[in-house]
């Protein structure tokens, strides 16, 4: 046991030393700066995808991260531009909405289950679609332009974040960031499915009926985890808009929601690293399928299928079935 | 308010017929088929291909339309789902399938018809004109009736043939319609079929009208979710009184609230949420279908 601990824990440690040291270090060494924002995108798609594995911990299909991402960005990019709040301010907040709307509009729908969550969640992305158009405050189609880059974040005159707009290499910075935000995410949910509530999700992914009659507070249950998920996505929605510097109603699409899904599904739903392992993936398999061309959509569909039909249980469920024992 | 009733008629009709194959495949497999939208444009191209660039008759288009949807919805359960259900420790495992092949699907229309917008010459001219209060062309009652007939037709069929009886006693309970000798593998791959033909034969009268192009299947396909949604999943006069219903709103959106802009559909996504707080099965559905 003591064995197996002191394996993971160096694992954890190669992954973190590869993270903050050996990609940055490879990246400036090839001078392929491109793969700043790639890898960038990866973290924050990937965080964004942990809150919809965390609703499929429930045995929810949830398509409608888009539409919480799709909040974050907005409030975020309102709250810096308008209110002139500090980008470090009005990340949590984003969080905090996008919470606060999912724990509004899950009260009703979360008593919804399999497909029919899942078909009013895709739906949910196209109304937050179609608000952002119609209300004022998010200037329509034009989208929300110049956001500023994030600035100075400073306790009693130590600065703990520099201004962004001053650093002469924003995009690294902003590839920090957002692999601290993901390398964070991740270790609270391995937290939380190793929690008291993550044994209670568990038991109501089985079974919801018998879970209730136990004494799990089910309703209870499934709020705390639609807002936690919900949080993820805001967060991630408004680290992107914040280093695309806008936000347009497009930016978070139905197709995005379903991406978030297929990152899931792809990395398997049965282990908390997959999202991370899927969005890796999925977003690195179609940037590289890009030379193809006009075929692109048709080979990435394709390895999807094909992918789908050799491992119906993601791409996790291959690693060994000896280590697979030790580790329950 | 005539003139919203026979807009209502006719885009319910359309839009039930998208909803009864959807709905069809789900009370069957169990799968939510991501890829119905591209089906239904993909029967659009093939009646394209052969009606307004081949010059063939209107009939043999829809027929081939019918045929090319149906061989392609067999295949595809045959050799996608089918292996993917048995072997897949979760049955979600066939929503990343179906997404996948929705994506497949917009990748081979792209390839063979590219992106623009196609239309076909019109089937009929003229517009029938009641007194200034109901303003029709031909062509559209032509297809609207067209579509109720077909709606009949498979209404009739799923009630009194004995492919329609197994399918039903399919959906209703599998092993139990497998113990009275249904061959469940079979009769799953003729409905599957069946529904891509619906999908396909709704695409191949639309294009008269609507024309067709690439960007269609993702807002169909989520159309015919709400839909089904309504009426309750799994249910064929569930689906079929989601799109009537469906298709009212939109008439009467379009006529009402155009000054207001764009929010018939933020109205009805709206209302829909609503309405499934208080009734989360739909109109007609079994709780938890």
């Amino acid at each position: 046991m003591t064995k197996f601990v002191a394996a993971r824990s160096g694992g954890v440690a190669l992954f973190l030393v590869t993270l903050f040291i050996a990609v940055p270090a490879l990246i400036s060494a090839s001078g392929r700066t491109d793969f700043y924002f790639t890898l960038t995108s990866v973290a924050i798609l990937s965080i964004a995808s942990a809150g919809v594995w965390l609703t499929f911990y429930i045995g929810r299909i949830n398509i409608g991260q888009g539409a919480f991402a799709l909040i974050g960005a907005y409030v975020s990019a309102i709250l810096v531009t308008k209110a002139g709040m500090s980008f470090w301010l009005s990340l949590p907040l984003a969080g905090l909405f996008a919470a606060l709307v999912a724990i509004l509009i899950g009260l009703p729908i979360l008593r919804l289950r399999g497909v029919y969550f899942a078909m009013i969640t895709l739906v949910l992305t196209q109304v937050v679609t179609l608000t952002a158009l119609a209300v004022p405050i998010t200037n329509g189609a034009k989208g929300i332009t110049s956001i500023p880059l994030p600035g100075e974040l400073s306790i009693f005159g130590l600065t703990l974040i520099p201004d962004f707009g001053s650093l002469d290499n924003s995009r690294l910075a902003f590839y920090y960031t957002a692999c601290l935000l993901m390398v964070l995410t991740f270790a609270g949910m391995y937290r939380l499915v190793n929690s008291r509530l993550g044994h209670l999700c568990r038991s109501m992914q089985q079974n919801e009926e018998l879970a209730s009659s136990i004494g799990v507070n089910i309703a209870y249950v499934r709020i705390i985890v639609f807002a936690i998920s919900s949080f993820l996505g805001g967060i991630a929605g408004a680290m992107f808009g914040s280093i695309a510097q806008s936000v347009y109603p497009s930016s978070f699409q139905v197709a995005d929601s379903v991406n978030f899904m297929l990152n899931c599904f792809l990395g398997g739903l049965g282990y908390v690293f997959g999202p991370m392992l899927g969005t890796l993936v999925l977003y690195f398999g179609w940037d590289l399928l890009f030379e193809l061309g006009q075929f692109q959509l048709l080979v990435y569909s394709g390895l999807l299928i094909l992918l789908m039909l050799v491992l119906p249980n993601g791409l996790l469920s291959l690693r060994l079935p000896q280590r697979k024992g030790t580790s329950e | 308010m005539e003139q919203i009733l026979a807009n209502g008629i006719y885009l319910g009709a359309q839009y039930a017929m998208i909803a009864l194959g959807l709905t069809l495949i789900f009370a069957l497999m169990n799968v939510l088929n991501f890829a119905h939208g591209q089906m239904y444009v993909l029967g659009g191209f093939v009646t394209y291909t052969f009606y307004g660039q081949l010059g063939w008759p209107f009939a043999f288009a829809l027929l081939m339309s019918c045929i090319t949807l149906a061989v392609l919805g067999a295949l595809i359960e045959r050799y996608l789902f089918a292996p993917v259900i048995k072997r897949s420790s979760r049955e979600e495992s066939t929503m990343l399938l179906a997404a996948g092949l929705a994506f497949l699907f917009d990748a081979m229309i792209l390839l063979l018809f590219g992106e623009k917008q196609r239309g076909v010459p019109k089937l009929v001219d003229g517009v029938f004109n009641w007194d200034f209060r109901v303003i029709m062309p031909y062509d559209r009652i032509l297809i609207g009736a067209l579509a109720i007939v077909s709606i009949v037709a498979f209404i009739l069929f799923m009630q009194y043939s004995k492919t329609g009886r197994a399918l039903r006693a399919l959906a209703q309970d599998r092993s139990a319609a497998q113990l009275m000798g249904v061959n469940v593998d079979r009769y799953s791959m003729v409905g599957f079929a069946l529904g891509a033909m619906l999908a396909g034969l709704v695409g191949g009268l639309l294009v008269t009208i609507t024309g067709v192009n690439l960007g269609m299947g993702g807002p169909t396909s989520i159309q015919a979710f709400i839909m089904v949604m309504i009426g309750g999943a799994g249910v064929i006069s569930g689906a079929i009184a989601g799109g009537i219903i469906l298709g009212f709103l939109e008439a009467t959106g379009l006529a009402l609230l155009s000054q207001y802009g764009d929010i018939t559909y933020l109205l009805i996504f709206v209302s829909l949420m609503i309405f499934l707080a208080i009734r989360p099965q739909g109109l007609m559905g079994k709780p938890w279908g």
